[in-house]
């Protein structure tokens, strides 16, 4: 390390040490722009600045994917091994830029210039297969262009919006982030500013009365959230937005901050109001880096306008918002494990109960929301709740976005009211299949989800239906695969992303994530061993069963599906 | 807080018992005289709640709880050996034995035998293997026997010595515990107080000089090499 780039380093640790540990994460970050790499001098740096113990600045760098303590090409090329973008090529994709680089994966090419690394899903699901160049986005990337990819890096990709309502999405699609202006003058901050006119009691009462169900994948009605962080003893309060969007198969929040970036803000505020919290976070996936810049900026436009700050529209409101980039790792969509990375800590889900709600960021009373949740804030406040329930189900209320994917005529961003069916969506609206093919299998919800097949076409997309017909919503992933695919393959990538993604903390799944992949690697490979199928039911149950979080709740869940659909897959060539 | 005053009924395994409020159900369930399994959980360490072997059914909750974490309620039905409970029970040992020398942990291996777990259950599977760490007089380092039940950097840490030598590395299955860019232990903040040693439940962590009589070498010559140790540690910068 120079010591230029000592001076300019310790120059930013000094503006960052104030905050102590909890600028942990973007100290690591900043360093790693600096040298490209997380060398032992600039830790220690880090470590000293931030008073955070030595071996805890190790534990936490390396517990992030985007973090190394090796050498890494000044550009990391970041290609997606999820299913839909490896059904459109990405391996081919990602052997031809090695090739090219002459590099294996990982590895550092002679110039320093380039590394390419088999990344999980990316969010880009729709532009299949789809990569990172550095923090540029790119699609529809095919083998024969490596060589441009290396030179001119990526292009963002545009997203296919569609649906049956444009409510949430009214303001995506124009390919560029809606600016502060263009959102208040369509009406934007309506909500807001009637808001700021009633108690935060009658906010409460009525985004309960709405029935708002959170769209983060644990369906808990976000009314009732609010209400408990609203009741509890503890300041200051926390408002935390949850944009780690790291489920396969999953991308609306990513389309809704980098096009509409003052919907997610303003439903936060409005949530501030309601609970009487000071301060807010919003947490950005580390592979999600425009849609951070164009958030960031947005809150720097709202700080002008005077809709976050003090005094927020001359009323009484105080209210400020800060920006935190992940650096990969699925683990931190988990509310808890978000708040501890906040921490600067490693991603670690914490024992529940107690709850965010009552002891939630630095212990203090907590609301944590998904992007999607907090979008349809503004919606409620505007139009009252009885309105707002006019669309939607019963128990179901409000628009809902689907992000559709795999092999299907119009992957896309879909926005429907609840109550449409799974077969209105991917064949009225997507385009159905490709010409001259069957539909083999859908998984919902991504990963975490389960497989639905043709006989489960028909079931109408609410959290009541599905539940009851046995498929989750999760987070609106719906990722399509016709007769053409390998389900073995498809499986073994999504067991692979669960032992990538495992934190490690508790045993069935630190120990059963790796297992089950391993059974599926062997039966994708046609080698299935005598008991299998027992192995993977015992181990899956066991995730499901007792696993302390989420991660290893759901890691089984989409490989018993298949086993129910397909009892001959694992039981030798198919 | 839950009232501690207050007393609770509760069944376990159709028994009715009475414990104070905030008793956890593996404390009631001992003074009932039933004995559920532990493995990470210690009297004097913060309970994490990571082996789940001491899952237990409760009616009407859908996923297993852990019982060293879960506290008593008011008409709780606890079953301590459902046939869920005991597969994931007899499961994470089976994954536990494929990933982990437990030669020198006779307790988790009762649990085996008890369940009759197969330790050979998962064939080809990968396992945790590290060469041994001998870096210091004090304590030798085998990690190939670790079963990540956090104790040591708890002890290391907040939990009792306030030294922050040791924490994790890795992620997943291949968590592991280290130091600061896996530095030999004299070069950390170690202050070989040897309560991680203490609360090391697999002999993962284990005293230099028993380690030395398991090779075969006399205690002469341990007291010798483990001197020497020191004087070379004095000599350094
Ligand atoms: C492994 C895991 C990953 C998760 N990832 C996300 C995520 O990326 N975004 C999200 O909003 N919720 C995610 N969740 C759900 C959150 O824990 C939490 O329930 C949600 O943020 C609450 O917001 P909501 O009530 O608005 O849905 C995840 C949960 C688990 C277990
Ligand atoms: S279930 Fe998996 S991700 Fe969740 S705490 Fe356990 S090891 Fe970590
Ligand atoms: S070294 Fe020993 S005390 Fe430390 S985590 Fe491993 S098994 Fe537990
Ligand atoms: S970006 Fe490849 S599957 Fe999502
Ligand atoms: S003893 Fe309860 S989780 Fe380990």
């Amino acid at each position: 390390m120079s010591d230029a780039d000592l001076i300019r380093l310790r120059s930013f640790l000094a503006e960052l040490a104030p905050q102590g540990r909890a600028a942990l994460l973007p100290a690591l970050h900043a360093a790693q722009q600096f040298h490209g790499w997380i060398p032992e001098a600039v830790a220690t740096e880090v470590g000293r600045a931030l008073a955070v113990p030595l071996a805890d600045v190790h534990g936490v760098i390396d517990f992030y994917e985007m973090l190394s303590r090796e050498p890494m090409g000044r550009t990391v090329a970041r290609v997606c091994n999820a299913p839909a973008c490896a059904l459109a090529g990405a391996d081919d994709l990602a052997d031809a830029l090695c090739r090219y680089l002459k590099i294996e994966p990982d590895e550092v090419s002679p110039d320093g210039e380039f590394t390419v690394e088999h990344a999980p899903c990316l969010g880009l699901c729709d532009h299949a297969p789809a990569l990172l160049v550095g923090e540029a986005a790119r699609g529809s990337a095919a083998p024969d262009q490596a060589a441009e990819i290396c030179a001119r890096g990526g292009e963002r990709p545009i997203s296919f919006i569609g649906g049956d309502v444009r409510i949430l999405t009214g303001n995506c699609g124009q390919g560029h982030p809606t600016s502060f202006t263009d959102y208040s003058s369509g009406g934007g901050y309506a909500g807001l500013k009637k808001t700021l006119t009633m108690t935060p009691q009658d906010v409460l009462a009525e985004v309960k009365a709405a029935g708002l169900v959170g769209r983060g994948g644990a369906a808990f009605p976000t009314g009732i959230k609010w209400e408990g962080a609203a009741k509890a003893a503890g300041q200051p309060k926390y408002i935390v937005c949850n944009a780690d969007e790291s489920e396969p198969g999953t991308f609306k929040d990513r389309i809704l901050m980098e096009e509409d970036p003052h919907r997610t803000i303003e439903g936060m505020i409005i949530a501030a109001h309601a609970v009487g919290a000071l301060r807010g976070y919003i947490y950005v996936r580390g592979e999600y880096p425009y849609a951070f810049n164009v958030m960031r900026d947005a809150l720097e436009e709202a700080r002008r306008a005077g809709v976050i700050g003090g005094n927020i529209l001359g009323s009484e409101l105080d209210f400020d918002i800060e920006m935190r980039l992940g650096a990969g790792a699925y683990i931190c969509g988990e509310e808890t494990a978000l708040l501890e990375s906040i921490e600067g800590k490693r991603g670690f889900p914490r024992i529940k109960p107690p709850f965010p709600t009552t002891h939630g960021l630095f212990g203090k009373p907590t609301v944590i929301n998904n992007v999607e949740t907090f979008c349809n804030i503004p919606l409620i406040l505007e139009r009252g709740a009885a309105e707002y329930r006019r669309i939607g189900t019963e128990r179901s209320p409000g628009p809902k976005l689907f992000c559709v994917s795999g092999q299907i005529q119009r992957p896309g961003l879909y926005e429907v009211t609840f109550g449409a069916t799974l077969r209105h969506v991917l064949f009225d609206l997507a385009g159905g299949l490709k010409q001259g093919r069957k539909l083999q299998a859908v998984l919902m919800g991504g990963a975490a989800g389960a497989f639905a097949a043709e006989k489960d076409l028909d079931v109408i997309l609410s959290f009541e239906n599905l539940s009851a017909a046995g498929l989750p919503l999760g987070s609106g992933a719906v990722m399509v695969f016709d007769d053409s695919a390998d389900m073995r393959d498809v499986l073994k990538r999504l067991a692979r992303f669960f032992a990538d993604e495992s934190c490690g903390k508790c045993y069935p799944c630190q120990l059963g994530a790796r297992r089950q992949y391993e059974i599926l690697d062997r039966a994708a490979a046609g080698r299935p061993v005598a008991g299998d199928r027992e192995r993977l039911s015992d181990v899956g149950g066991t995730m499901i069963d007792a696993s302390l979080c989420g991660l290893g709740q759901t890691a089984a869940t989409a490989v018993l599906s298949a086993m129910k659909l397909w009892p001959e897959m694992f039981d030798g060539k198919k | 807080m839950a009232d501690k005053t207050a007393d609770v009924s509760l069944t376990i395994d159709g028994a009715t018992t009475v414990v104070p409020a905030g008793t956890t159900i593996l404390k009631a369930a001992e003074q009932d005289g039933r004995h559920i399994p532990t493995i990470c959980y210690h009297e004097h360490c913060t309970a994490n709640g990571l082996c789940r072997i001491c899952v237990v059914e409760v009616d009407g909750v859908k996923p297993l709880v852990p019982a060293c974490l879960s506290r008593v309620s008011e008409g709780m039905k606890v079953s301590t050996s459902s046939v869920r409970a005991e597969r994931s029970r007899r499961t994470i040992l089976e994954m536990l034995a494929s990933a982990v020398d437990l030669s020198q942990a006779p307790e988790i291996n009762k649990f085996i035998d008890d369940y009759r777990a197969d330790p050979a259950r998962f064939p080809d599977a990968e396992r945790r293997e590290y060469p041994v760490l001998d870096d210091n007089p004090m304590y030798i380092r085998d990690y190939s026997k670790c079963i990540l039940c956090w104790r040591c950097v708890q002890v290391c840490a907040d939990d009792a010595q306030f030294t922050y030598a040791i924490n994790f590395k890795g992620r997943g299955f291949d968590t592991g515990i280290g130091t600061f860019f896996d530095k030999p232990m004299p070069e950390t903040s170690c202050v070989f107080c040897g309560q991680c040693v203490g609360v090391c439940p697999t002999g993962a962590l284990k005293p230099k000089r028993e380690s030395l009589l398991e090779q075969g070498i006399s205690l002469d010559e341990i007291i010798q090499a483990t001197r020497g140790g020191k004087k070379r540690r004095r000599k350094s910068p």
